[in-house]
């Protein structure tokens, strides 16, 4: 019972196929039947209609939808291309500007060191020589009142030996008294 | 294949039945020899061009599910033309478009139930592979003129050969629409047999009483590995035709 249908599976393809096959021949190979001959006909005019659609309306159809995204693309990457040279310019000048910046801050700063250094330079050149003008004068009214200090001293001399002679002997000689002071002074 | 008259009386099995012709809309069909098969070939040619149609209606930048699978068969078909053929490629490529889908369209629609195959039948399958055969000639004359006999005599080949190997190249290149027609024929009829056949299995074991309703699983899940390999097969000829015809034409067009 368990074999019966088992066989039968495999026998019924040889028994089958080859009956009906031989009896009646394929009936696509039976080509006295109109049908056969005009479904030809027919799919001639099919397949050439399907072709025109296709090559004149339906593929164009997709070319330009791709084409459309192919450019879309091209332009926004064209865009953010630009964008990003745009970008890097501005930072660029960004960097140049804050480097100049610098430059020119750090420019003024020596500037105005090197003009204070100076200032203060000048200011003790001129208390300097002020100082050494002052220090001068002092000199010279040092040595003026020395000089005249020292010229009346040979008079005050004479003045003096003048009165302690004329007191001493009672009379004097100027003239003597004075070359006696200047010979001792000298 | 069709579920009409598949299986005979008695022990066998009418595996062939499904390929005959019958005329569509009674007199009027009968009178324009229109059978199922024309019926068929419009369906497939409407389905591709509604698919095309509704898919590319958007035409959205970012394409939704099935404007990407439009756009998939147009890249698909359209590198196929262009690297097989060359740089005249994109000329041939509606037309190896509609041989690629009207064969496949036609493949797929005969795996439906009740449908019909037109590609099982030699008269159509030839039909097809005279025009590829017919058209390569032509763009032969045009892109070469009569210089394109010179492929008859490979080139660097002895003279002494010459009778020897021309006969042989004409008998070749004379097969072509000879062995691509019968390739797709061939392939399509075995499948819907075979399918004929194991469903027909189904119903005889079903008529063994309770015994052989258990059995008749066995046919039935033969036939979903069947239904498989089909749609394996049917994509897979229709390739075949397709890259072949783009063979045909690299041949034709180049110097």
């Amino acid at each position: 019972m368990y074999r019966t249908p088992r066989l039968f599976l495999f026998a019924a393809p040889l028994a089958a196929v080859p009956g009906r096959a031989v009896a009646a021949g394929m009936p696509q190979l039976n080509f006295h039947d109109p049908l056969l001959i005009g479904q030809v006909v027919w799919g001639a005019v099919i397949f050439g209609g399907f072709y025109l659609a296709l090559s004149r309306f339906a593929l164009p159809r997709v070319e330009r939808v791709l084409t459309n995204r192919r450019t879309r693309i091209q332009n926004d990457l064209d865009v953010a291309r630009k964008a990003k040279a745009e970008a890097d310019r501005a930072s660029a000048e960004l960097l140049s500007a804050r480097h100049e910046a610098a430059e020119q801050a750090r420019a003024h700063v020596e500037r105005i060191q090197s003009e204070a250094r100076a200032n203060a330079e000048a200011h003790a050149a001129e208390t300097a020589k002020r100082l050494e003008a002052e220090i001068a004068s002092a000199e010279t009214r040092i040595t003026q009142s020395r000089e005249q200090a020292l010229s009346s001293l040979s008079e005050i001399a004479t003045s003096t030996t003048q009165d302690l002679v004329s007191r001493l002997i009672g009379t004097q000689d100027e003239q003597t008294v004075a070359s006696a002071v200047k010979r001792v002074s000298a | 294949m069709t579920g009409e008259a598949s299986v005979a009386a008695g022990s066998t099995i009418d595996a062939l039945g499904q390929f005959e012709l019958h005329p569509v809309l009674g007199h009027l069909g009968e009178a324009l020899r229109f059978s199922q098969s024309p019926l068929f070939m419009l369906i497939a040619a409407a389905v591709v061009l509604v698919f095309l149609y509704v898919g590319m209606r958007p035409a959205a930048v970012v394409p939704g599910r099935l404007q990407a699978a439009a756009e998939i068969s147009y890249d698909f078909v359209h590198d196929l033309a262009v690297s097989t053929i060359g740089e005249n490629g994109a000329t041939f490529f509606p037309f190896v478009f509609a041989i690629f889908f009207f064969i496949l369209a036609g493949n797929y629609l005969g795996l439906l139930p009740f449908s019909f195959t037109y590609t099982s039948h030699i008269a159509v399958t030839f039909g097809l592979a005279i025009m590829v055969f017919v058209i390569s000639i032509l763009a032969s004359i045009r892109f070469q003129g009569v210089g394109f006999l010179k492929h008859f005599l490979p080139a660097g080949t002895p003279v002494w050969l010459a009778p020897l190997l021309v006969p042989i190249e004409i008998i070749s290149f004379l097969s072509r629409p000879v062995s691509l027609s019968i390739r797709l024929f061939a392939n399509m009829v075995a499948g819907h047999v075979l399918l004929e056949v194991f469903a027909g299995f189904t119903i005889m074991l079903a008529g063994l009483g309770a015994f052989g309703h258990v059995l008749a699983i066995a046919p039935i899940a033969i036939n979903v590995a069947l239904t498989a390999l089909e749609l394996l097969v049917g994509v897979l000829q229709a390739y075949v035709f397709a890259i072949l015809t783009c063979i045909y034409l690299r041949e034709a067009v180049a110097h």
